[in-house]
């Protein structure tokens, strides 16, 4: 071959092109690959949000419900629950709830819920995932004559309180997480969607 | 140090570039039909890919694969896509191959020292051919599962005893089952590797030897003063330009496939395998895939003998054992059909002829006047490889040039 | 080589005839338009309200239909009598078991029906126009395209009852030889030919003995509303893929062009 009269600037800018254009290609083929990874329509049904029905829940008792394949309880907290949160406070490691991730704006308060009386909980312990026991009464033996109510994780020894707040000195570094949640009416939470009281 | 002088003192990366690509010297006379070796490479590689990614989202158990193609088609973003670039790959990939195969045999493409090459290419077909049959029975559909039990069924007509274990060993049960589809699952994931294996085989065979062209001559018998054939020209640039191109004209036949008509009609998708397989309710007409009936054809052709469908089983693997021998059955002492006369011209027509009419036989529902068709074009089919050492010795050749022409 | 080509084209022209397949039934045509959102959502509101009691639409979750104008809230209120959620599967409470057994055979999923049917839309769409009255059915219907089907009038209120008139066909050797409009003359011609002469009985023609609540044109809405959208939901990214396809097949000649320029550059070095 003769490389008399190669018009070597057309050359490249032709094979450069080509490349480019080339790339892009590839660049759109490769989503259909990449967004195929995302949830499906089967992962967000199977994540909708959950309503828990809370008109027969007696103060003291504990609901429990399944949202995105996580344990989540429903507290009716008593009055004494209530007005005990306060008075942990120094035994706590975040008792005001300063780490931001691990409840929405509206539960960022004393209770950490929407209304005091209903506490909103993912009961998955974050040491390392095992779900902690309900421990509503008042000292019992092996809890310690302080203990006022609360969770403990039986794997690793850590507690939280009614409020789902961590106590300070146990393996646990954050308080349980308060999923987002909103009240459809006085009688139905809806787990999974933010909001507010009904 | 440069960072190709870094690699090549520890990896052949220059050696092989310029021994395979930049100064592999290939005849510089190639037509419309050398596009479909690359192609197929193209399509192996894009149902490997499709391939894959379907898998991890299928499910290969009887009871959940129907469902899972249906959740993949429309729960996952862009799954329909995946899905129907998958099917319209595996018959492209057919009809690639079924072309490159052509090509070989009109430019003797499997002619001396190319035997082995050939015999590799052949054997990529089988691969290709379980390798599709087993796919096939994964959506679990009507056509899937009853196609699957017929042809198994084939193997319970081997005789002497050997036919009935066998078929049951390969099923994993008495029927096809759960058993048969999680097995024929991971064998189907695992061919297309072997195939690429097999192709990569298949390259090292043709680079040793130099590829073939339309005027069938030899480009290495005639050097410069470098050693470099006067009419051969280096891959790259110039094959891998012109590969793109090929590449671009194919990927738009298939976007229109895929996008427009995804079925093909009912050829690629069957309307009978939009149904869950039921065991219960035999399908009004089972047949295979297009690519597979040209044989389906053959088999259906020959009538049971002594009780039995053997006959009809040889006569079909007979159809494709054929090929590997091709190499020794054409005697004629020119390779390509531009030097080759017209009796060989004939029997290559009459051969395309006879392979889509067992194609378009093997597809419609068995009567006496098409059960007589499909015999004529059997023997046509066996007489063109059986009766080629002797017609192809008598055919009259043209003086073959020593350089090759446009 | 161009001999070759012309043998091979020649050979070809086979398949042109292939593409006739099957059944020898007439169907209607249905002209459904899937861009009809309005008609997919008639669809849908007819298909929970009349069908959805024996058959489902298992591979469909009812979010879908937000794909054709309805809210979230439009589905739950309109189209959700039980207490599914939106993002569930269109499933329904009879066991597929037990349909078997009550009516002798189980009621398909509808999800896909739009392509096993040879037809599709145009196959449903005649189908739901064509029951008749035959007593010699256990449900006291046929279907000139489902013949001996096992399903009752779903919709016989709204269409009305039609009536079969049949004619007499003689066949012999495979094709039909003459035609009659009573038994009788049929039954005379046959023993007159002899041997290897059959009467068959066939519906020429439905004829409307009682009018439904609709009209016949309200009721042809109904049966295309209806094949609209189970064509819909046979595929819910038809159209979406052929948009799509559209642009993949502009930017791929773009491509295949600039692609070819640059071949035919870097070739002029060949002679």
């Amino acid at each position: 071959m003769s490389s008399e009269g190669v018009d070597l600037k057309k050359r490249r800018f032709l094979t450069a092109s080509t490349a480019v254009v080339g790339a892009v290609g590839v660049g759109f083929a490769a989503v259909p690959f990449i967004a195929s990874w995302l949830p499906s329509e089967r992962a967000k049904a199977l994540g909708a949000p959950e309503a828990a029905d809370i008109s027969k829940l007696e103060p003291g008792a504990l609901l429990r419900l399944k949202w995105r394949g996580k344990v989540t309880w429903v507290v009716r907290r008593t009055e004494q629950n209530i007005a005990d949160l306060k008075t942990l406070d120094s035994k706590l490691a975040d008792p005001n709830s300063d780490v931001e991730t691990q409840q929405p704006d509206y539960a960022k308060n004393a209770a950490r819920s929407i209304k005091p009386e209903f506490a909103v909980l993912v009961g998955i312990c974050t040491h390392l995932g095992c779900s902690p026991t309900y421990r509503p009464e008042v000292a019992p033996a092996d809890l310690g004559s302080e203990w006022k109510g609360g969770f403990f994780c039986a794997c690793h020894g850590s507690r939280f309180d009614l409020a789902g707040r961590v106590y300070s000195g146990v393996p646990a570094p954050t308080n349980l997480v308060v999923p987002p949640h909103q009240y459809l009416s006085d009688d139905v939470i809806l787990i999974g969607v933010d909001g507010g009281a009904a | 140090m440069s960072f190709m002088n870094w690699i090549d003192e520890r990896f052949p990366a220059t050696k092989v570039w310029n021994e395979h690509l930049a100064q592999y010297y290939a005849p510089k006379n190639f037509n419309f039909w050398y596009f479909f070796g690359s192609l197929a490479m193209l399509v192996l590689v894009l149902q490997i890919v499709t391939g894959v990614w379907l898998a991890m989202m299928y499910k290969p158990s009887a009871e959940d694969a129907f469902a899972s193609v249906e959740y993949i088609m429309r729960d996952v973003d862009y799954g329909w896509l995946l899905r129907y670039l998958h099917s319209t790959g595996a018959s492209a990939f057919f009809l690639v191959v079924y072309l490159h195969m052509f090509r070989a045999l009109i430019y003797g493409s499997h002619r001396r020292p190319r035997e082995l090459l050939w015999i590799i290419g052949v054997i990529i077909y089988v691969a290709m051919m379980a390798t599709a049959f087993m796919g096939y029975l994964l959506p679990w559909g009507q056509m899937s599962y009853w196609g699957a039990q017929v042809i198994v069924n084939l193997f319970a007509a081997v005789p002497f005893g050997i036919g009935e274990p066998l078929s049951i060993w390969i099923r994993g049960d008495y029927v096809i089952s759960d058993a048969t589809l999680n097995r024929f699952f991971a064998l189907h994931f695992l061919l297309p590797f072997i195939l690429a294996a097999l192709v990569f085989i298949h390259i090292v065979a043709l680079h040793k030897v130099g590829s073939n062209n339309p005027d069938g001559i030899e480009i290495k018998k005639n050097k410069d003063e470098n050693g470099i054939p006067k009419d051969g020209i280096p891959f790259h640039p110039y094959y891998t330009v012109k590969d793109v191109v090929g590449i671009g004209v194919f990927l738009i036949f298939f976007s229109a496939i895929v996008f427009f008509a995804p079925d093909f009609f009912g050829l690629f998708l069957e309307p009978p395998n939009f149904e869950p397989a039921n065991p219960l309710k035999t399908p009004e007409h089972i047949a295979p895939v297009w690519y597979f009936t040209p044989y389906y054809a053959m088999l259906r052709a020959i009538p049971p003998m002594l009780n039995s469908q053997f006959p009809g089983v040889v006569v079909m693997f007979g159809a494709i054992i054929v090929f590997f021998f091709l190499p020794w059955l054409d005697r004629s002492p020119v390779k390509s059909i531009r030097y080759k006369g017209l009796i060989f011209k004939i029997a290559v027509a009459i051969f395309v002829v006879t392979f889509v009419m067992l194609a378009w036989l093997g597809m419609q529902a068995s009567t006496p006047a098409k059960t007589l068709l499909a015999q004529i074009f059997t023997a046509l089919y066996f007489a063109f490889f059986l009766l080629m050492p002797w017609y192809s010795r008598m055919d009259k050749t043209k003086p073959v040039p020593q350089r090759v022409t446009k | 080589m161009k001999k070759l080509i012309a043998v091979i084209t020649l050979a070809l022209m086979p398949l042109t005839g292939m593409a006739s397949g099957g059944g020898g039934v007439q169907l209607q045509k249905a002209n459904i338009d899937l861009s009809n959102e309005a008609a997919i959502q008639r669809g849908a509101k007819l298909f929970v309200n009349y069908c959805m009691g024996c058959h489902s639409a298992k591979y469909v979750r009812y979010k879908l239909f937000t794909k054709v104008g309805l809210t979230e809230d439009d589905i739950k209120n309109n189209l959700i009598f039980t207490d599914d959620k939106v993002g569930d599967l269109m499933k329904i409470a009879m066991p597929e078991v037990d349909a078997g057994d009550w009516f002798g055979a189980a009621a398909p999923d509808l999800t896909l029906t739009a392509r096993i049917r040879h037809g599709g839309a145009d196959w449903i769409y005649s189908y739901l126009k064509g029951f008749y009255t035959d007593p010699s059915r256990p449900m006291g219907v046929n279907n000139t395209v489902f013949p001996n089907v096992g399903m009752p009038h779903v919709l016989w209120e709204m269409q009305g009852v039609q009536n079969p008139v049949y004619k007499y066909e003689v066949h012999h050797d495979g094709h039909t030889v003459a035609e009659f409009d009573t038994e009788a003359a049929a039954d005379a011609y046959v023993k007159e030919q002899g041997e290897g002469f059959r009467l068959e009985r066939v519906v020429d023609r439905l004829e409307m003995a009682q009018q439904g609540s609709l009209t016949l044109a309200e009721y042809d809405q109904v049966s295309r509303d209806l094949a609209t959208f189970l064509a819909y939901i046979s595929e819910p990214m038809k159209l979406e893929r052929q948009s799509m396809g559209v642009w993949v097949i502009l930017f791929l000649v773009v491509f295949t062009v600039l692609a070819y320029l640059m071949k035919k550059e870097w070739w002029k070095d060949i002679h």
